[in-house]
């Protein structure tokens, strides 16, 4: 198949072209935000402690930043699938791996404004502090794991895409690889929080390995969105 | 023999579900072998 | 569906040959030397006593598991990157890991069984037990990507690239967990066989388990990639028949 135009303009029409259809529908802003915020405030009825709150506030983030991954990406395969725009994207012999990049970059934004959210909450519910350095491993942090959870969460998306039963199949799938994110992310986050008497340097570890994470699947991603959505 | 109730339902777990999986496999396998003539298996 | 089948009337050939008979024969004959011998004629371990008769059911399960998932993942590749695309390689690659969840299930539940009785507890956050866990929901999700609807070429294409995924996402899962214990606690738990004195009788009815366990794995793969391949061609005839007969329908009338 012939490209038609390069790549990096195709990736900034899907980018541009997600992003616009969100700021239309605002499906984001208006429902999965609310449910990320809310699953923050479950969270303190659950444990109920301000210390523990405190003690856990990356963790919980970084959880309910995870379970409103599901709900984006489900969206933002729906609206490919609804009208077989993935299929008209293929047969106009776009590359698939640019639609990727478009794809995963737009649901990146999307998770750091829905970060940014949930961090602002835990400062308000949960009262945790932050330094000055702090600020910066969040920022860096929060940065490379959604860029990791945004190629992740495309991949396996376009897998599902169009299947049955993929609403209930896709956590089962994104879950245990997201792990590490979760892991590392909720280190990270941790450590900038100095939650548990953690020092603020012992984040910069964690970010390096949501980087490799990041690097693996926006590459293994590229390669294998491809074949996958070509039948 | 000490503890032979986890011993013994550590064996039984093991050799049962293999047994299971094998005749689960077994009987599907009879049941698709009517349907399709022997021209079509190239293991025969 | 009854009249796709040109049956005949002389017995019908089931997916067992020779090679597979002999292989299910040995594979009895050493499983229950294994059963006899783990049971009754080792001896209890000096640290562990009776307990350690888990292990030749436990290692040898956990290393067909294993075993299992890298030949799914080999015949995916091959399936993948071959010019041919030959189905076969899917076919093998989707039994294997069937064999290898349920393997993967018993070296889990063996394994916690085990763990009770020689930690106290049926669960350590040890890397080793995490990624193990890990590993088996993954491939359960394999399997359900698997049974996803679509055609028998995107079954394979599907189930092909989320094994290669597995195989870059197993490392990294094992590495965060391995990073996550070392930082937040010291030392994990000890080596479950590491101190267990074994004499020749123990080594070699552990050797025995290993031996035919693989034979069992290997002659349930063979059964279930040949039975796949049956239903696939049953699954496909009875697309065409329903497809004649539409056009029957049309030319009927």
């Amino acid at each position: 198949m012939k490209k038609i135009t390069n790549r990096s303009r195709v990736v900034s029409a899907v980018f541009i072209k997600d992003l616009r259809i969100e700021a239309r529908s605002r499906v984001v802003t208006n429902q999965v935000l609310p449910f990320a915020g809310l699953i923050m405030i479950m969270f303190a009825f659950a444990l109920d402690n301000d210390d523990v709150l405190q003690r856990v506030a990356g963790g919980l983030i970084w959880l309910a930043t995870i379970f409103s991954l599901f709900v984006i990406v489900q969206r933002s395969f729906a609206i490919e699938t609804d009208d077989s725009a993935l299929d008209s994207l293929r047969v106009a012999g776009i590359d698939l791996s640019a639609v990727f990049l478009g794809k995963a970059f737009a649901l990146t934004l999307q998770l750091i404004a829905l970060d940014v959210v949930l961090i602002a909450s835990a400062f308000l519910l949960y009262q945790v502090q932050v330094s000055a350095v702090g600020i910066v491993l969040l920022v860096t942090c929060v940065t490379c794991a959604t860029t990791g959870l945004g190629f992740v969460g495309t991949l396996y998306g376009g897998l599902t895409a169009g299947a049955n039963g993929r609403e209930t199949l896709l956590p089962l799938l994104l879950l245990p690889v997201v792990a590490p994110v979760l892991i590392a992310a909720t280190r990270a986050t941790e450590a900038a929080f100095g939650s548990g008497g953690a020092a603020t340097s012992e984040g910069w570890a964690w970010v390096g390995l949501l980087t490799i994470f990041a690097a693996v699947f926006g590459i293994g991603g590229s390669l294998a969105f491809g074949p996958l959505i070509d039948e | 023999m000490q503890n032979a109730g986890f011993i013994i339902a550590s064996y039984t777990l093991t050799i049962g579900s293999v047994l299971l999986f094998a005749v689960v496999t077994l009987r599907r396998a009879r049941e698709s072998a009517k349907l399709v003539e022997d021209k079509h298996k190239p293991w025969i | 569906m009854s009249q796709t089948s040109t049956q005949t009337p002389q017995k019908v050939s089931n997916t067992g040959t020779q090679a597979t008979r002999v292989i299910g024969a040995l594979a009895i004959l050493v499983t229950i030397w294994v059963v006899i011998s783990g049971l009754v004629l080792t001896p209890a371990d000096v640290v562990q006593g009776e307990s350690v008769r888990i292990m030749y059911v436990h290692v040898p399960s956990a290393w067909i598991a294993y075993v299992a998932f890298i030949v799914t993942a080999i015949t995916s590749a091959f399936y993948i990157f071959s010019k041919r695309h030959s189905l076969g390689f899917d076919r093998v690659a989707g039994a294997s890991a069937e064999v290898g969840v349920i393997f993967m299930a018993i070296t889990l539940i063996t394994g916690s069984l085990w763990g009770r009785l020689t930690w106290g507890e049926f669960w350590q956050w040890d890397p080793r037990l995490t990624t193990t866990a890990f590993l088996f929901v993954t491939y359960v999700g394999y399997l359900a990507v698997r049974r996803l609807d679509g055609s028998i070429e995107q079954r394979a294409k599907r189930s092909g690239v989320i094994a290669l995924l597995a195989v870059v996402e197993i490392p990294l899962v094992h590495f965060s967990v391995v990073f996550w214990r070392s930082l937040h606690q010291g030392a994990t738990v000890l080596n479950p066989n590491g101190d267990v004195k074994m004499d020749d009788l123990m080594l070699f009815t552990l050797f025995s388990g290993v031996i035919g366990f693989t034979l069992v794995f290997i002659w349930l793969v063979l059964h279930r990639q040949r039975t796949m391949l049956l239903s696939d061609l049953v699954i496909e005839r009875a697309i065409d028949n329903a497809i004649l007969e539409r056009q029957n329908e049309g030319v009927g009338r």
